[in-house]
């Protein structure tokens, strides 16, 4: 799909690649997108939150929307990039109520932090826990459990 | 011993009520329920608020089949990963295999032989009704009707078996690969699938006569449960859930797949958006999957059952004894994998329970940078404590059973 119409203030880059929109989104004006993409693009439905570790280069982390339109038919992957220390980005629970078991789940396993988030504990892993599994400097095996 | 009088006595020895004359607030307890209640299907625990029956609010807590299957991932060669995707919904292999490895063939440009994409079709329908019967049955059972869960499983154990006869396994049947399948069909196939789906559908009318009209099921079932489109549009709720609701969204028909746009089949939908519309509307699709399998054993193409892609698919064994190259590929793919050039996709299927996505993100290694498994069932079970808001506890027990989450999905 190509870009939609109205977007571009928003976006700092933009690509097509087998067919699916990737659009990168500074992380302070995210919630300002994804109001206008709900509203006035008919991106009804957030599919999913998640992030990607790109440790050890800098910005660190991807956090990664997927939306979903189901008046027009189509899907577009937004994305924010975040520095690794103290990665915080602001919660989508403000436009999606679905981002919030997403948001814990990438909070739990990445450590990123969602700016007012209602609910912000870890989700999947115990809650005493210590690390993020699924960043990239965290051990596939060896952790004392 | 003691005589009856003296334990009625006992029992009926008056409790004091400690509220306060003309409270306002209600006397609130909380109801721990899971994680080992069997109506949790898994391992789920609800923290439940109560007024007497009613409930104020319900915080579902889960985490407990926790398993780290996408760190896993990473670590795994692409071909090894499918090994995973099994594991995830355990009602629905083939539905996971399906999204792996679709996801995967993108990303790589495959092209799948028709054959394979049909038998793939086939495969999958054949999982939404083992996925369907086995909601069916202990939905029903939950509720109290015992006999409909020995029927339901009657016919899931026919499946099961041609899921044996095709990969070799009941359950974790990793039967599609990158590039095609595991193995050609087995000799025989035909009868036994055709078999089955001759019967099938007279079999849904054996569940319907017991269920559909049936006071006590529409009793606890008609009117439960309710949520509008908005609240399940934005606490992310998919499949039969929204289609019960009105909303005919089917990934099959919008955004078809593996060869999906070829058959011909409805999107079932109520708009009652209860527990009993639910219902309708999965029976109704075991109706349509029957169809499609029908369609799918008669005009099953010809051909190939693997792309031709040596690098990533594995050669014929024949072939490795005579061909050198053969040898070399097969070696390679074994040892080291195969390279998925640099990207990323989010590819889309529906699952007997709704949108599953798989986000692979590839760094143009043999192993996938990054995979992120989006479960339909993590999505719908968000929706629950909305749904039973106000309901009754028995009214929980339905609720979730309409909602058919595998908690295997919802933590991976």
């Amino acid at each position: 799909m190509t870009l939609p119409e109205g977007l571009e203030p928003f976006i700092l880059s933009s690509e097509e690649k087998l067919g699916e929109l990737t659009v990168e989104i500074a992380p302070e004006r995210l919630i300002e997108a994804l109001r206008f993409i709900k509203s006035y693009l008919e991106f009804e439905r957030l599919s999913t939150v998640t992030a990607v570790d790109r440790y050890p280069s800098e910005p660190r982390f991807e956090v990664v929307y997927h939306v979903h339109s189901i008046a027009r038919n189509t899907r577009m992957r937004l994305k924010a990039r975040l520095s690794g220390d103290n990665p915080e980005i602001d919660s989508a629970t403000a436009v999606w109520r679905s981002a919030n078991w997403y948001e814990r789940e990438v909070f739990d396993l990445f450590g990123i932090r969602f700016l007012n988030h209602p609910d912000l504990r870890r989700i999947l892993m115990p809650d005493e826990w210590e690390g993020h599994p699924l960043r990239k400097d965290y051990p596939i095996t060896g952790v004392q459990v | 011993m003691s005589s009856p009088e003296d334990s009625i006595a006992f029992a009926a020895e008056p409790v004091a009520d400690t509220a306060p004359e003309g409270r306002s607030e209600p006397r609130r307890m909380t109801l721990n329920m899971g994680p080992q209640h069997p109506s949790t299907h898994g391992v789920l625990r609800l923290l439940l608020e109560l007024d007497g029956e009613t409930i104020l609010s319900a915080k579902p807590d889960i985490g407990y089949l926790h398993t780290g299957i996408e760190k896993e991932f990473e670590v795994k060669f692409y071909q090894q990963a499918v090994t995973l995707t099994d594991r995830i919904d355990y009602l629905a292999p083939l539905s996971n295999n399906l999204c792996y490895c679709l996801a995967v063939e993108k990303l790589l440009q495959v092209e799948i032989p028709p054959m394979a994409q049909w038998m793939r079709v086939m495969l999958t329908e054949l999982t939404r009704l083992n996925s369907h019967l086995v909601w069916l049955g202990t939905h029903a059972i939950d509720i109290g009707a015992m006999s409909v869960f020995l029927y339901c499983f009657r016919e899931r154990e026919e499946i099961l078996r041609i899921f044996e006869m095709f990969s070799g396994q009941r359950m974790m049947t990793s039967y599609f690969r990158i590039g095609g399948l595991a193995l050609a069909p087995p000799r025989g196939w035909r009868q036994r699938v055709k078999k089955f789906i001759d019967i099938f559908p007279s079999r849904i009318d054996e569940y319907e006569s017991l269920l559909t009209g049936n006071p006590i099921w529409m009793g606890r079932t008609k009117g439960i449960g309710y949520m509008t489109v908005e609240d399940m549009l934005d606490l992310g709720i998919t499949g039969p859930m929204l289609r019960a609701g009105g909303i005919a969204i089917d990934a099959r028909k919008q955004e078809p797949y593996s060869s999906y746009e070829k058959f011909d089949f409805e999107i079932p939908t109520r708009t009652e958006s209860d527990v009993f519309a639910r219902y309708q509307v999965r029976v109704e699709e075991m109706r349509q999957s029957a169809r499609i399998v029908k369609q799918a054993l008669e005009g099953m193409p010809e051909g190939p059952y693997q792309a031709d892609a040596p690098k990533v698919v594995l050669p014929e064994r024949e072939k490795m004894k005579t061909q050198m190259e053969a040898l070399i590929y097969h070696f390679k793919i074994v040892t080291e994998g195969f390279r998925v050039p640099e990207g990323e996709v989010y590819q889309v299927i529906e699952s007997p329970r709704g949108e599953l996505g798989y986000y692979i993100v590839s760094d143009g290694t043999a192993k996938p940078y990054r995979v992120h498994i989006h479960g339909p069932s993590f999505g719908n079970l968000q929706g629950l404590p909305k749904m039973v808001e106000g309901l009754l506890v028995s009214d929980v027990i339905a609720s979730m059973g309409s909602m058919d989450f595998v908690l295997g999905d919802t933590d991976r």
